[in-house]
């Protein structure tokens, strides 16, 4: 049960006017998998989110969901998928109940059930308490989780989130991705964002994009060995010459960033970091801080696409 | 799922001062004109009994009545319908009927409905002025449901215009001002080329050409006709916008 593949995307593209915004993207996604959509802005993510959810027509490629092809079926297939737009597409006028059973209505909820689902819905989303209330008079990130009610109130094997955690506080944010967690269970989930420690805490498949491209599509394990950081920041009170730092073995420069601070960048190979604090106790440089940089979305988009660069340069020669 | 949508519409819509306002400032112009009428009619009775003319309360109160509710739903249908798919795709929220599990056309049925039942709650309101006097009088049945019907279907033509505008754009007014433009142009079509050749083609597309013989209390299928094929055309070409919607970019 858990191997099955609920949405099958083959050599998906979509161009707006001259520009391509997405270029022949291929993936799939399991019952049981939150899949992360991970790109700097403009990257095609919300192009692709739109195109899954039906929003936009694919240029060319074919979306498969849940066994039915969105373009030749889109009754069947629409009925399988939640989907939370940047904006979450709430009525501000109507209340969070109203709102909800009008939803369950359009996802063609029997009208008997339809209590049911928007009360669970509700409980899912920690919105027992507003039931009642306007929804313009809600905050942002209740406004927010309405929009995930909507997605999931009709139980979908496949919920498409995009950034759902963008404008929420801290603890609203947690609980979010709590729930995506929760969800990911049961459902297929395909997540988008562009905050790294999100996927990492949330999902366990990650696809990278940029302009449009499919650059990485691998497991959460994988992203971290692209992740292996390779630098270190250090502090030191009395710092001393360049030359004896570069000395260290395994390490491949040093860049002084002024007050006593360095950027030392080493082979991930061998590791410098305990000859360096060895060596500023014995020479009392006073070493005050110490931290492995992580690699930021940025580090890793730079590294996979050289590295694809010169593999591909490697495949050449 | 047509209904369910028409009804989530008629809620959103009474949800808003505005379907209120419009039902107030409506009614309140058309029963001052009715009692206009009226007063008028009361006024030249007895001279019209001593012509034998045969002009009765229905032609001289009813007839103008519901010739008038048009002319003030011209103006007034633009303010309604301008919100329908304008609003929602400046608010973002036409994803969730797309990505719903409905087809376009129930989309454009079940908002164009909602329209057309706001529109029609006016007009059976409207149609409660000439009731009212049956109390102390009669009325020609025969020619005052053909009004209404004409009415119907002319307000019905309306909604569709508005409807169709209304999915040109993301900026309300723009879609008010533009449909009470083409509105405008079919109800005065036929004044160009007046006593000539061209009259014939552009007075018969004129919508109030159609309109006129509903409320004398003739009934030609060719004017109703004309009236569901205006109706169709643009339901049709709202359908055929919103899904650009999806095609285009």
């Amino acid at each position: 049960m858990s191997d099955e593949v609920l949405v099958e995307v083959e050599d998906l593209s979509r161009s707006y006017g001259a520009i391509l915004a997405v270029r022949h993207i291929s993936f799939s996604i399991r019952r049981g998998q939150v899949l992360g959509f991970l790109g700097p802005n403009g990257a095609g993510k919300t192009t692709t989110m739109q195109i899954l959810s039906g929003n936009l027509a694919p240029s060319t490629g074919r979306v498969r969901i849940a066994g039915h092809d969105l373009l030749e079926d889109p009754r069947k297939a629409k009925q399988a998928i939640g989907y939370l737009p940047e904006q979450p597409p709430v009525y501000r006028e109507l209340t969070v109940d109203e709102y909800l059973d009008y939803c369950a209505g359009l996802n063609r909820i029997a009208r008997g059930r339809r209590r049911a689902a928007r009360e669970a819905a509700k409980k899912k989303c920690g919105l027992s308490d507003v039931g009642r209330r306007l929804i313009g008079n809600l905050s942002k990130g209740y406004q927010q989780r309405v929009g995930l009610a909507q997605a999931i109130i009709h139980l979908p094997p496949v919920i498409i989130l995009d950034e759902p955690t963008v404008g929420l506080d801290p603890i609203q944010i947690r609980e979010i991705r709590h729930l995506i967690r929760e969800l990911g269970k049961e459902h297929g989930v395909i997540l988008s964002t562009h905050i790294l420690p999100e996927v990492q805490a949330t999902c366990d498949q990650v696809q990278i994009i940029n302009k449009g491209e499919l650059v990485l599509n691998d497991s959460i394990e994988g992203l971290s060995r692209h992740m292996q950081s390779s630098t270190l920041s250090v502090g030191l009170r009395n710092a001393p010459d360049l030359g004896l730092i570069q000395g260290i073995k395994g390490v491949k420069s040093v860049q002084d960033q002024g007050d006593g601070r360095l950027h030392v960048f080493y082979d991930p190979s061998t590791d410098p970091t305990e000859a360096l604090v060895e060596l500023a106790v014995q020479k009392h440089w006073g070493l005050y801080e110490l931290q492995p940089q992580r690699a930021s979305l940025e580090d890793i988009f730079v590294h996979i696409t050289t590295e694809e660069h010169e593999s591909l340069k490697g495949a050449a020669a | 799922m047509i209904f369910t949508i028409a009804r989530n519409e008629l809620r959103r819509m009474f949800l808003s001062p505005l379907a209120w306002t419009i039902l107030a400032v409506v009614l309140f112009i058309l029963a001052f004109m009715f009692l206009s009428n009226l007063q008028y009619f009361v006024m030249v009775q007895s001279r019209l009994l001593s012509m034998g003319s045969n002009q009765g309360l229905t032609a001289v109160v009813v007839a103008p009545l519901l010739g008038n509710t048009a002319v003030v739903l011209l103006l007034v249908v633009p303010l309604v319908s301008m919100r329908l798919v304008a609003d929602e795709r400046r608010n973002k929220t036409l994803s969730l009927l797309f990505s719903a599990p409905v087809s376009m056309t129930e989309i454009v049925l079940g908002k164009y409905l909602s329209l057309v039942a706001f529109l029609w709650l006016i007009l059976a309101l409207v149609a409660l002025m000439p009731l009212s006097l049956l109390a102390g009088g009669t009325l020609d049945f025969g020619m005052f449901g053909a009004g209404l019907f004409g009415l119907a279907l002319l307000i019905a033509g309306f909604a569709a215009v508005g409807l169709f505008m209304s999915t040109l754009t993301q900026h309300q007014t723009v879609a008010a001002v533009s449909t009470f433009g083409v509105l405008l142009l079919f109800w005065i079509l036929d004044w160009a080329g007046q006593g000539s050749g061209a009259s014939g083609i552009l007075g018969y597309m004129s919508i109030l050409n159609h309109y006129e013989p509903f409320l004398q209390g003739i009934f030609d299928t060719s004017d109703a006709a004309y009236l569901v094929l205006f109706i169709l055309t643009f339901v049709t070409l709202s359908i055929r916008r919103l899904d650009m919607d999806r095609l285009g970019g």
